[in-house]
C-alpha cells in the first residue's frame, strides 16, 4: 500500500502538510465505516485505500461490514437496480426482510463510532439505532441517484433523513431531503496498476498481444458491454469517421460472459462489427488493470459514450493520462470534463463522430485537451482530494450551518 | 517604515467543503431566479471555486454563471459579459449577486423570449454552496524574508484565503495590509493592491508576488531603502 508521502510528486508537499493539518483537528474522534462487504466493488476498493490512509494520518478509522444472508442480498441487489431507475416491484416479505436483517446487524454490531459512516443502501437502516445511541450518523451514496424508481426512493428517504448529513458523488444524483447533502467525488489512485506510469515495451506488448497497430490511430473505449454505454453507438461513429480518418477502435470492457444481457450486447456489437479486422472486441479477465492502463495510454482519443453512468471514472483515468477524450454529459462526466477545455461532451452520434475527427485531424487541439485535462484530473479527481474531503465532512458535523468555520 | 516588524503576519489555510442544494436551472431564467434566491454562500461559490478547481484554464471564464452561458447556452455574448464583471470592484457577495442580476436582466429586457432554450438534458446548472474551514498553519513571517520564504512554501489555499477571501472580508488582501501596517512597506503593500488576482493562476499570483518582493529586497540591499 502506497505510503501518502509517495503522493507528493504529484500533488506537492503542501498538500500533504495541510492533509495532516486537518486529520489533526480530528484527534480522539472514532470513525466507523460500515458496509455490506470487505473484498470486490468500488466501496470496499475506496475503504481499502482511505483506511489505511487515515491511519496514517493518525485518525482512528475502523471499518465493518454487515452479515446478511443470500436473500437478503438479493433484495438490496433489486434495491440498487431500482435506485439507478430501473422499474422494479418488491414483496412485503423482501421489505421486511431489508429492515430486519439491518436491525439484526444493529444489535449485533459493537457501534463504536463517534461519527458512523454508512456506505450504499444495504446498511442504511442502521440509522434507526441513533435514536438511543445518538452519535452523528452521515450516509454515503456511490450510486446514481439521477432518477431512481420513486417506490425505492421514498422507502429509503425514511431512513436517509434521520442521518445527520448525504452525500453523493455528482450534482445531478441530489435530491429533495431534510438533510444536508455534500458533495464528494470519486477519485483515482495515481499509484495503482491502472493508473501509473508504464514502460513503452509494456504498452507495446499489450497491443502486439491483442494484433492492434501501434503505428496507426487507435480510437478506445473501456467500459462493460452494457446497453447504457452505447458500445453500437461507438461502432456507428467509428464507422462515420473511418470514412474520412484512418483509425481502429478499441472496446475494451470486462463481465460480460456470465452476464445475460451484457453477452446479448456484446453479440449485437459484434454483428454491427462484421468482422471489421480495424475493430477490435476485448472482453477483458478481472484483472486486468494493466491492460486496461496500456490501452489508454496507447490511444490517440478516449471515448466513453454512456446514455447512463454512475461517476464515469474511466474518464479521469484517461484525463490522467493526457488523452482527450470524448464523452457523454451524463452522470459526473460534465464535473471531470469541462466542454472545449478538457475534454468534448456530447449528445449524439454525429456530434460524437464530428468530434472525433476533429481530435484526430487536429492533434495539437487533441493535445491541450489532454494536457488540461491531466490539470483538472490532479487537482480534484486524485485520491488525495477525496481524503481531504471526507476530513472536512468530519469536521462540519460539529459545525452545521455555519459557513465559515474557524478552527 | 520601521526596521522591526510590529507583528509577525501569521499564514492560515482555508478548504472547502461543496454542498448541493437540489435546485437546478435549465434555462436562462431559472438561473436568474436562483441567482436572486440562494444564499450568498452559493453566489461566492460559484464565483471564486472556479479559481481553485479551473485554475489551469485561467483566464478562462472565472466564474460557473459564465461558462454555463457561454458554454451550455451557447450564448456567447451574454456569456463574455457574465464572465467580465470585474470581481475585483465588489468587497460583498451581495454587491457581487447585485451585478450579476442587473448585467443578466440587462440582457433579457431586450428580447425576452430568446433566452427560452434549455441546456441539454445532464447539462443543467446546480446550484451549490460552500462551507468554508480556515485553518492556521506552522508558517509565521516576522520580516520580508520570512514573508517571502512563506510564500514560497504554503499551498495555493493559503495564497486564496489571504488574497481572496481576505477582500471579502476586510475589502484588501491581508499581505497588502500587514506589509503596510507591520513592516510599513506601503509601496510594495500597493504594488500588491494593484495586482489583479482574478486574471491569473494561484501559482502565478505566488510567482508575482514573490518577485515583486525580491525587487524590494534587492533595493533594500543596494542601500535605496536603508530602513529595511
Amino acid at each position: 500500500m502506497a505510503k501518502l508521502r509517495e503522493y507528493e510528486k504529484y500533488v506537492g508537499s503542501d498538500v500533504i502538510d495541510e492533509l495532516e493539518l486537518y486529520a489533526g483537528k480530528l484527534s480522539g474522534v472514532v470513525i466507523q465505516n460500515i458496509n455490506s462487504t470487505a473484498v470486490g466493488g468500488g466501496v470496499a476498493e475506496i475503504l481499502m485505500r482511505m483506511i489505511p490512509m487515515l491511519h496514517e494520518l493518525g485518525v482512528n478509522a475502523i471499518w465493518d461490514v454487515i452479515k446478511g444472508g443470500e436473500r437478503f442480498f438479493e433484495v438490496t441487489k433489486k434495491m440498487h437496480n431500482a435506485l439507478h431507475g430501473q422499474k422494479i416491484t418488491f414483496t412485503q416479505e423482501e421489505l421486511d426482510l431489508y429492515a430486519q436483517t439491518n436491525e439484526m446487524n444493529a444489535r449485533e454490531m459493537n457501534l463504536r463510532g463517534d461519527i458512523i459512516f454508512i456506505h450504499d443502501p444495504q446498511p442504511c437502516a442502521l440509522v434507526d439505532r441513533k435514536k438511543d445511541l445518538g452519535r452523528k450518523w452521515i450516509w454515503r451514496c456511490h450510486i446514481d441517484f439521477s432518477s431512481p424508481d420513486p417506490f425505492t426512493w421514498n422507502f429509503l428517504k425514511e431512513y436517509i433523513e434521520q442521518y445527520d448529513v448525504g452525500v453523493f458523488s455528482a450534482p445531478s444524483f441530489a435530491r429533495e431531503l431534510s438533510i444536508p447533502q455534500v458533495l464528494i467525488s470519486p477519485s483515482i489512485d495515481p499509484l495503482s496498476d491502472k493508473n501509473r506510469e508504464l514502460l513503452q515495451e509494456v504498452i507495446d506488448s499489450v497491443l502486439e498481444r491483442f494484433k492492434i497497430d501501434k503505428n496507426r490511430p487507435i480510437v478506445t473505449q473501456i467500459s462493460r458491454f452494457d446497453y447504457l454505454k452505447d458500445p453500437v453507438g461507438v461502432v456507428q461513429v467509428f464507422r462515420q469517421v473511418r470514412r474520412y480518418v484512418d483509425c481502429q477502435l478499441v472496446l475494451a470492457g470486462g463481465g460480460a460472459t456470465d452476464d445475460p444481457e451484457g453477452a446479448k450486447v456484446l453479440a449485437e456489437v459484434q454483428e454491427i462489427a462484421n468482422n471489421d479486422p480495424d475493430v477490435f472486441l476485448l472482453l477483458l479477465p478481472p484483472a486486468s488493470d494493466i491492460e486496461i492502463n496500456a490501452l489508454q495510454r496507447a490511444s490517440s482519443v478516449i471515448l466513453q459514450k454512456s446514455l447512463r453512468e454512475g461517476f464515469g471514472l474511466t474518464v479521469a483515468e484517461a484525463l490522467w493520462k493526457s488523452k482527450p477524450v470524448i464523452a457523454g454529459a451524463v452522470g459526473g462526466i460534465p464535473l471531470q470534463i469541462v466542454h472545449k477545455h478538457s475534454g468534448l461532451l456530447t449528445h449524439t452520434i454525429e456530434g460524437t463522430a464530428f468530434a472525433l475527427r476533429q481530435l484526430l485531424q487536429n492533434p495539437s487541439f487533441a493535445k491541450a485537451l489532454g494536457e488540461n485535462g491531466r490539470e483538472h484530473v490532479r487537482k480534484n479527481f486524485l485520491i488525495t482530494r477525496h481524503l481531504r474531503d471526507y476530513l472536512l465532512l468530519f469536521l462540519s458535523l460539529e459545525h452545521k450551518g455555519e459557513d465559515i468555520v474557524y478552527l | 517604515m520601521s526596521l522591526v516588524p510590529n507583528e509577525p503576519f501569521y499564514f492560515f489555510t482555508r478548504q472547502n467543503l461543496t454542498y448541493l442544494t437540489g435546485r437546478k436551472a435549465r434555462n436562462l431564467p431559472e438561473l436568474l431566479a436562483g441567482i436572486k434566491e440562494v444564499p450568498t454562500s452559493s453566489i461566492y461559490h460559484h464565483t471564486h471555486h472556479y479559481l481553485e478547481q479551473h485554475e489551469f484554464l485561467s483566464p478562462e471564464p472565472p466564474n460557473d454563471f459564465a461558462y454555463w452561458i457561454t458554454d451550455i447556452l451557447q450564448d456567447k455574448v451574454l456569456g463574455e459579459k457574465v464572465a467580465s464583471i470585474d470581481l475585483r470592484e465588489f468587497f460583498t457577495l451581495h454587491d457581487i449577486r447585485s451585478r450579476i442580476i442587473e448585467v443578466i436582466e440587462h440582457a433579457m429586457r431586450g428580447n425576452p423570449n430568446a433566452f427560452q432554450q434549455n441546456a441539454p438534458n445532464g447539462e443543467e446548472f446546480h446550484f451549490m454552496n460552500a462551507q468554508t474551514f480556515v485553518f492556521p498553519t506552522k508558517y509565521v513571517a516576522h520580516s520580508l524574508i520570512d514573508f517571502k520564504e512563506c510564500l514560497e512554501k504554503v499551498s495555493i489555499y493559503s495564497i486564496y484565503y489571504h488574497v481572496f477571501e481576505a477582500r471579502l472580508r476586510r475589502k484588501f488582501s491581508d499581505f497588502s495590509i500587514w506589509l503596510a501596517a507591520s513592516l510599513g512597506e506601503d509601496e510594495l503593500a500597493q504594488e500588491f493592491m494593484e495586482l489583479d488576482p482574478y486574471t491569473q493562476t494561484l501559482e502565478n499570483l505566488r510567482r508575482t508576488l514573490i518577485g515583486h518582493i525580491e525587487t524590494r529586497l534587492k533595493e533594500g540591499i543596494r542601500g535605496k531603502a536603508s530602513r529595511i
